[in-house]
């Protein structure tokens, strides 16, 4: 079927006109459709997609291609996008229409792929399950009465379900690799700085990295290929050519130094997730990489670093949702003050109130220095930590979460627990480092379980060769959830 | 009880930059509304601030010229508060590393010359403005000036009276405009002030409780407002009260200053450095290039118009109060073939008085410094007299002969009369016409001999040498 192809596949299916994008992208609408309830999109712009389509479709006829011309694809609604919704799955911005492109949606556009709609996500990237989304849950294609992670949860299930070959994400603790291994998904974090934040809702504006959520490691490469490179329009955003991510693949993984830090591997980790791992290992090992023990001493200070850093960042980015020049307004307001206190009430779900009062906390006046500033402190140490660790090692590995994808409402009342899902993945932003998750097994639930690679800064393409040298022997990225 | 007042300023310069301080869009002055404010003014979801280069130099400029550190590598941070004109809810400022620590201007009243720290100087952006007329009941907002860079120039509590104070906004205001980073003006805003003012007893080491001052947006306001609130404050702690830390606006239409209507309850701003931005850098290559681009400064200049043109202190400091004053100066001096004093007698005088009679600024007047020296030329070749050649200036003030001054002098026939004979014809007739007069000088009545002088002026429509003249009389009545 059309839809099990991969995206490198279906790119080159429409290069060489053995389909045509409308085909193609009218499969895609049809499916989204039938699978209305995983609640992956928030949007779908049928006419938009249409259109598109047809102009790819009459520029491959042309004999021209550019990257993805013709190839469907679906941003998170985190990206900003003209002329359509984008709502960062908030009731703030249910009803807002951006009047630009964020530059990886029209890097994106410029690579010729078809924007067939918007993906479901967590409330302004605040969550790890996608629940605390104004537009409802989405249900994991492996088990609709899982959480699909989060906060690209909305991407991931519509990738994991074959709706689209691949879909952008955005990660600031963990809301790209943790989805992509809930829903048995390569998922990439790149660098900080690697790809633009213009146009990216922000919500820990020094946390934050877009990237892509596909089926495999070369599908991750080429929307990589795609969405990276420098933004004059973005001042954190790195001024360094992106390598050829696709021809990399080949690398090989012999003599690749394998760092195990014995912080990833505890008890804490459920034990089918850590079998897995250590299988998957093993095939790498098998390939040629020898294994090294590491350790990062302060991980676990990782978890309370970032829940200081990432709300202070969102409770000031956040601020500019006041209901004075876009976004929800309230009806009640008589004093300015009113305006203010009773939108954002209304406009904002639990989890973003609670992050901002975190967050706001946290920066006041006598607590900054013992929140804020000592956070950035261990921030630095976090960093040291890495750096240590690749003097013995080239890629750092270890599971992705410490568990497979829960049920739905497992943890929406303890918000604690709930961050605990990205105690392997928030040190990687904190560090500015890049990340992903490969498929590296089932549980006996039938559930994927995800092994994380973790680089040095820039070094996406180790990840993505190693991810593609071991799915070239393994074909767990391959199996597709029953009913898709 | 004897009281002295303690003044810090807070200056607000506009800095002169095409576009704003984080986004694409211009800065000009007047447009309507909304017009220059582009999606990262607006503060729309998504988008990003990038540092205006050309504002961070201007920042490092007025450092090197008031002698301060302009710090290697300097850190926006922001500075978090709701209010409808700004549009992210914070203000990307700077607050633990300014771009300028230190510095310091010299002032001079009446109280002698005196050294005024400079506490900081650092960058930010500008919020928008609310408009409360024409919308019935509810605020407008223009987000046109919002972005726009400032410089805020903050000094130390060095200032012991308005005078000073006066002085010391008038020495910055000058430096700003020299060095080309601000407009300087200050009806449209680009240079505001707001001023920290408290009291003590005179003698008393301890600062007093302080309020700050907002909206005096001219020099002479500054001045009223300082006056005022001094003498509140005076009153409130001889009645036995306290001074309430505020902000209070100054009313120049009530001439009052007023607690300010709460903006907001107690600020907590919640400063952090901004992930958006990295740190502000400056290198020596920056330094070195901004200090050989650096104009002459103001006291620089002063000093040099005194002793390069023999002026004396009040006429130089006149001169260089403006750098297009001194640029005229020096030009008209050129002109003027050396003549530096009188040039600079006619700018403070006469010039100054037609300016300010058509409220214009001096690079607008019609009189060119090439046509006032060639006046001064005049003058001096006693070709016009200094009365005449006022008829001059004004007659080329208003555009005649294409502002050529022989062709004015020739057409008015205004040429002084320098033939002694024809000058004897009118002294013997004054003479003659007033015998009572010529009389008492005879009689040893010497200052009559100026009445008969005038005389003989109006006589010859004032064209006559004066001191012809004079001698003339005295040669007739009293050899």
């Amino acid at each position: 079927m059309l839809h099990e192809h991969s995206l490198t596949a279906l790119r080159d299916m429409l290069r060489r006109r053995e389909i045509s994008s409308t085909e193609l992208t009218r499969h895609c609408l049809d499916r989204i459709a039938q699978h209305k309830n995983l609640n992956a999109f928030v949007t779908v712009d049928e006419s938009g997609a249409m259109s598109a389509a047809a102009a790819a479709d009459e520029q491959l006829a042309r004999g021209e291609a550019d990257l993805l011309t013709g190839v469907p694809i679906a941003h998170k609604d985190i990206f900003c996008t003209r002329g359509i919704l984008t709502t960062c799955g908030s009731k703030m911005l249910e009803n807002f229409v951006s009047p630009y492109d964020a530059t990886v949606v029209e890097r994106f556009h410029q690579a010729g792929s078809v924007t067939v709609g918007k993906t479901n996500m967590d409330e302004f990237a605040m969550g790890s399950s996608n629940e605390t989304s104004f537009f409802g849950s989405v249900r994991n294609p492996w088990d609709p009465n899982r959480v699909p992670g989060g906060s690209s949860g909305g991407s991931a299930a519509a990738v994991a379900a074959c709706l689209v070959a691949g879909a952008t994400g955005t990660d600031t603790g963990g809301s790209i690799r943790q989805p992509a291994a809930f829903c048995g998904l390569t998922g990439l974090k790149p660098s900080y700085g690697r790809v633009s934040r213009y146009g990216m809702i922000a919500f820990a504006s020094s946390l934050d990295q877009g990237g892509p959520i596909t089926r495999n490691a070369e599908d991750a490469a080429l929307m990589l290929q795609c969405m990276a490179g420098f933004d004059p329009r973005d001042s954190t955003s790195i001024n360094a050519p992106t390598p050829d991510m696709t021809t990399l693949l080949g690398t090989e993984v012999r003599g690749l130094r394998l760092g195990l830090p014995k912080e990833f591997f505890d008890t804490s980790v459920d034990g089918e997730v850590l079998e897995k791992v250590r299988e998957s290992l093993a095939v790498l090992e098998r390939l040629g990489a020898t294994l090294v023990d590491v350790s990062l001493p302060n991980s676990a200070a990782g978890i309370p670093c970032y829940y200081v850093i990432a709300p202070a960042e969102a409770s000031s980015n956040l601020s500019r949702f006041d209901g004075v020049r876009f976004g929800h307004r309230s009806e009640h307001a008589e004093e300015l003050v009113d305006l203010y206190e009773n939108s954002r009430a209304e406009g904002f779900g639990e989890e973003v109130k609670r992050r901002i009062l975190i967050g706001t906390y946290a920066l006041s006046a006598g607590y900054y220095d013992a929140y804020y500033l000592k956070a950035q402190k261990i921030r630095r140490v976090i960093a040291q930590d890495f750096e240590t660790a690749f003097e013995q090692c080239d890629v750092i590995v270890g599971p992705t979460s410490p568990t497979t994808a829960f049920p739905l409402g497992a943890k929406t009342q303890d918000p604690v627990a709930m961050y605990l899902n990205d105690i392997f993945t928030n040190t990687v932003n904190l560090a500015g480092l890049p990340g992903l998750s490969v498929p590296c097994g089932f549980d006996t639930a039938g559930l994927p379980v995800g092994l994380q690679l973790i680089g040095k800064f820039m070094d996406e393409a180790s990840l993505l060769s190693t991810a593609h040298q071991l799915q070239q022997e393994t074909d767990w990225h391959q199996r597709m959830p029953e009913g898709c | 009880m004897e009281f002295e007042c303690v003044i810090g300023l807070e200056v607000h310069a506009q800095l002169m930059t095409q576009s704003k301080i984080f986004s694409g869009s211009s800065t000009a002055y007047g447009a309507s509304a909304n017009t220059q404010a582009c999606a990262v003014d607006i503060g729309l979801p998504g988008v990003l601030p990038v540092m205006n280069r050309q504002a961070a130099l201007m920042a490092a400029t007025f450092g090197l010229a008031v002698g301060a550190t302009v710090n290697p590598v300097s850190v926006f941070a922001r500075k978090n508060y709701f209010y409808p004109d700004l549009p992210k809810g914070y203000q990307i400022s700077q607050y633990e590393i300014p771009v300028v620590s230190g510095g310091s201007l010299e002032i001079t009243t009446e109280a002698g010359t005196k050294t005024i720290r400079i506490t900081r100087a650092h960058l930010e952006e500008d919020a928008g403005k609310s408009l409360h007329e024409d919308f019935h009941g509810m605020t407008g907002i223009d987000l046109n000036r919002a972005g726009t860079p400032l410089l805020e120039i903050v000094s130390e509590p060095d200032l012991r009276s308005p005078a000073e104070a006066v002085a010391y906004l008038k020495k910055l205001h000058t430096l700003v405009r020299t060095l080309k980073i601000c407009d300087g003006n200050m009806q449209e805003g680009s240079f505001r002030c707001d001023a920290n003012v408290s009291i003590r007893p005179r003698g008393e080491a301890a600062l007093g409780t302080r309020t700050e001052l907002k909206n005096i947006n001219s020099f002479r306001f500054v001045e009223r407002a300082l006056h005022h609130e001094i003498d509140r404050q005076i009153s409130v702690v001889e009645a036995g009260g306290a001074i309430v830390q505020e902000t209070r606006l100054y009313d120049p239409d009530a001439d009052l200053t007023r607690p300010m209507r709460g903006k907001e309850e107690a600020h907590d701003y919640r400063y952090f450095p901004d992930p958006d931005l990295p740190p502000l850098v400056i290198d020596e290559a920056d330094i070195a290039l901004i200090r050989s681009q650096l104009p002459e400064l103001p006291d620089a200049r002063q000093a040099r118009f005194v002793s390069d043109y023999q002026l004396s202190e009040d006429d130089a400091a006149q001169l260089t109060g403006q750098s297009e004053i001194a640029d005229y100066f020096e030009s008209a001096v050129e002109h003027a073939q050396g003549e530096s004093r009188l040039t600079a007698n006619w700018i403070n005088g006469e010039l100054m008085s037609w300016l300010n009679k058509s409220d214009i600024g001096i690079l607008d007047s019609p009189v060119t410094p090439a046509m006032l020296g060639q006046l001064i030329c005049r003058i001096q070749d006693k070709t016009v007299s200094g009365k005449i050649a006022k008829q001059v200036f004004a007659a080329l003030w208003e555009g005649d002969s294409d502002g050529d001054v022989d062709a004015v002098i020739q057409s008015k026939g205004l040429t002084q009369i320098t033939d002694t004979d024809a000058i004897a014809q009118a002294v013997n007739d004054v003479i003659a016409g007033f015998p009572d007069q010529a009389e008492q000088v005879r009689a040893g009545e010497e200052k009559v001999i100026g009445f008969l002088v005038g005389q003989v002026m109006k006589a010859t429509s004032g064209k006559a040498n004066p001191q012809a003249v004079n001698e003339l009389l005295k040669k007739q009545l009293l050899d």
